[in-house]
């Protein structure tokens, strides 16, 4: 590689040379924070990425929930609601169609799971059938055509024959489904026929949501209106920066961090004061000494910038975030099997450059502006 | 014979930047490609969400707060009573909801 001549430049590189022959000389140090470095910006930009394109699956698999879902609250908590609620919001002006839905949870001791049981409206399976989610699937060991028995209500077995496994790229919504029939559904937990768990209502201008659910409210002072916005405002919250999911991870990795640079920026070691010392007696003047410094940072926090961020690329979208899964999987014995699609923006890679690169290289120049204004003399004989 | 001539630390400095920044390059390739990949399973969610009327994603099946966080008690993840001790490690993940954010606007 051939550099052309220009004396700024060969001033450049000749600083440049002399970074990193002075990296070379503390080697085993300067590898350290370089590792130190790349696995700080690696576990960051993993929980950004990772959290940024949960954030966007999230939004996009739930684009077309119920606009409204309204629930009977007894005591405080959620109850079964009864069927003639539907005749009630149907004549509401604004509300396009109204429809009960029938959901709940069911745990399987065999399996130590929670499965969600279902009763669609649209294409429910057919009575003794049911279909399964991908995960369910796996923890069960059960395979379309086997036979699921559970014990309902009562105590009595049920046994559900499998007519379907939901495909794998789904999973992120369906990994612990049941897909029952509404009589069995009903059979199965014990719910009256005039009964269901909420309802979902569609809206005919989406303008007038907000209002729909006051009017909602206003005729059944005991529901509570969740609008769909509200639920994709929950998974927001959750996968957000500032919370949840995200500042779990954040809170120690910047924490790590702060402690580097820190250490930092809390002094020089006698060997390197010395060396300012005599690089400036031997006619270096204040500003070559920071540039110089200012080099050797920024090719370590660069390099390791970049190093880190590819790794967190590789880690989240290739190699499906392991570090991460056995913090999300928790107690959950059903875990989905998901690949996430990227969103990446420049700001993204902006922000985390200067989240890490700009505090490094500003704690590596402050102690040596320090030494390097301070007479030679002086900080050789220290 | 020629002496062999040591190769400079800017040189090798130069070298190893160009390498990263080509490595972000190919990331900035790589997203749309993978963004193409995948929209055909995000296709086979949204269609599964619509038809079953779904409102979460089965993320943490681990406890019912967790599991439909929307749909939940409005004092989840702290199912009991506001000050209970929570049982479930995705509780520690998946916050109660932001009364303040949820509230109508004036």
């Amino acid at each position: 590689m051939s550099f052309p001549h220009n004396a700024w430049l060969e001033s450049q590189r000749g600083l440049i040379d002399f970074s990193i022959a002075n990296l070379g000389r503390r080697r085993g140090r300067n590898l350290g924070l370089f590792l130190a470095y790349t696995l700080l910006v690696f576990l960051l930009a993993s929980v950004v990425l990772y959290g940024d394109a949960l954030r966007r699956e999230a939004r996009l698999l739930l684009a077309d929930a119920p606009e409204l879902v309204v629930q009977r609250l007894t005591a405080g908590r959620h109850d079964l609601l009864p069927a003639e609620w539907l005749d009630r919001v149907r004549g509401l002006r604004g509300v396009r169609a109204a429809e009960g839905r029938l959901w709940g949870y069911h745990y399987d001791p065999a399996a130590q799971a929670n499965y969600t049981l279902l009763a669609p409206n649209d294409a429910p399976p057919a009575p003794g059938q049911v279909e399964i989610g991908a995960a369910l699937a796996r923890a069960s060991g059960l395979d379309v055509g086997d036979v699921l028995s559970l014990r309902g209500f009562d105590g009595k077995p049920f046994a559900f024959n499998i007519s379907r496994v939901f495909e794998a790229e789904s999973e992120l919504v369906s990994a612990d489904l049941m897909r029952v029939n509404a009589a069995d559904f009903r059979a199965f937990f014990g719910v009256e026929p005039d009964l269901y768990t909420d309802l979902a209502l569609s809206v005919a201008n989406p303008r007038e949501v907000r209002k729909v659910a006051e009017k909602v409210l206003d005729r059944l002072p005991g529901a509570r209106v969740i609008a769909r916005e509200e639920m994709r405002r929950t998974y927001e919250a959750a996968f957000n920066w500032r919370q949840g999911v995200l500042l779990t991870f954040l809170s120690t990795i910047l924490l790590a961090f702060a402690l580097l640079a820190w250490d930092k920026a809390s002094g020089l070691s006698a060997e390197e004061r010395r060396e300012i010392g005599i690089l400036k007696a031997l006619g270096w003047d204040t500003g070559d000494v920071l540039r110089m410094k200012l080099w050797e940072g920024a090719l370590v926090s660069l390099c390791a910038f970049l190093v880190g961020y590819t790794l967190a690329w590789l880690h989240v979208f290739y190699a499906d975030a392991p570090l991460f899964t056995a913090v999300l999987k928790g107690w959950s014995v059903l875990y989905p099997q998901f690949r996430l699609a990227p969103q990446i923006d420049l700001a993204q890679i902006a922000t985390l450059f200067f989240l890490t690169v700009l505090p490094y290289v500003a704690a590596t120049i402050a102690p040596v502006w320090r030494a390097a204004t301070l007479d030679p003399d002086e900080v050789m004989r220290e | 014979m020629t002496p062999q001539r040591k190769r400079r630390g800017s040189t090798l400095a130069m070298w190893a930047l160009g390498l990263c920044a080509l490595a972000l390059l190919l990331i900035l390739l790589d997203s749309g490609r993978l963004a193409a990949l995948h929209a055909e399973a995000l296709r086979q969610g949204q269609a599964r969400a619509m038809s079953d009327q779904l409102t979460d994603p089965a993320l943490f099946t681990e406890a019912r707060f967790a599991r439909h966080a929307s749909q939940a008690d409005r004092h989840a993840a702290f199912q009991d009573h506001p000050m209970a001790l929570e049982h479930f490690p995705a509780g520690s993940l998946m916050p109660p909801p932001d009364a303040t954010a949820l509230m109508p606007p004036p």
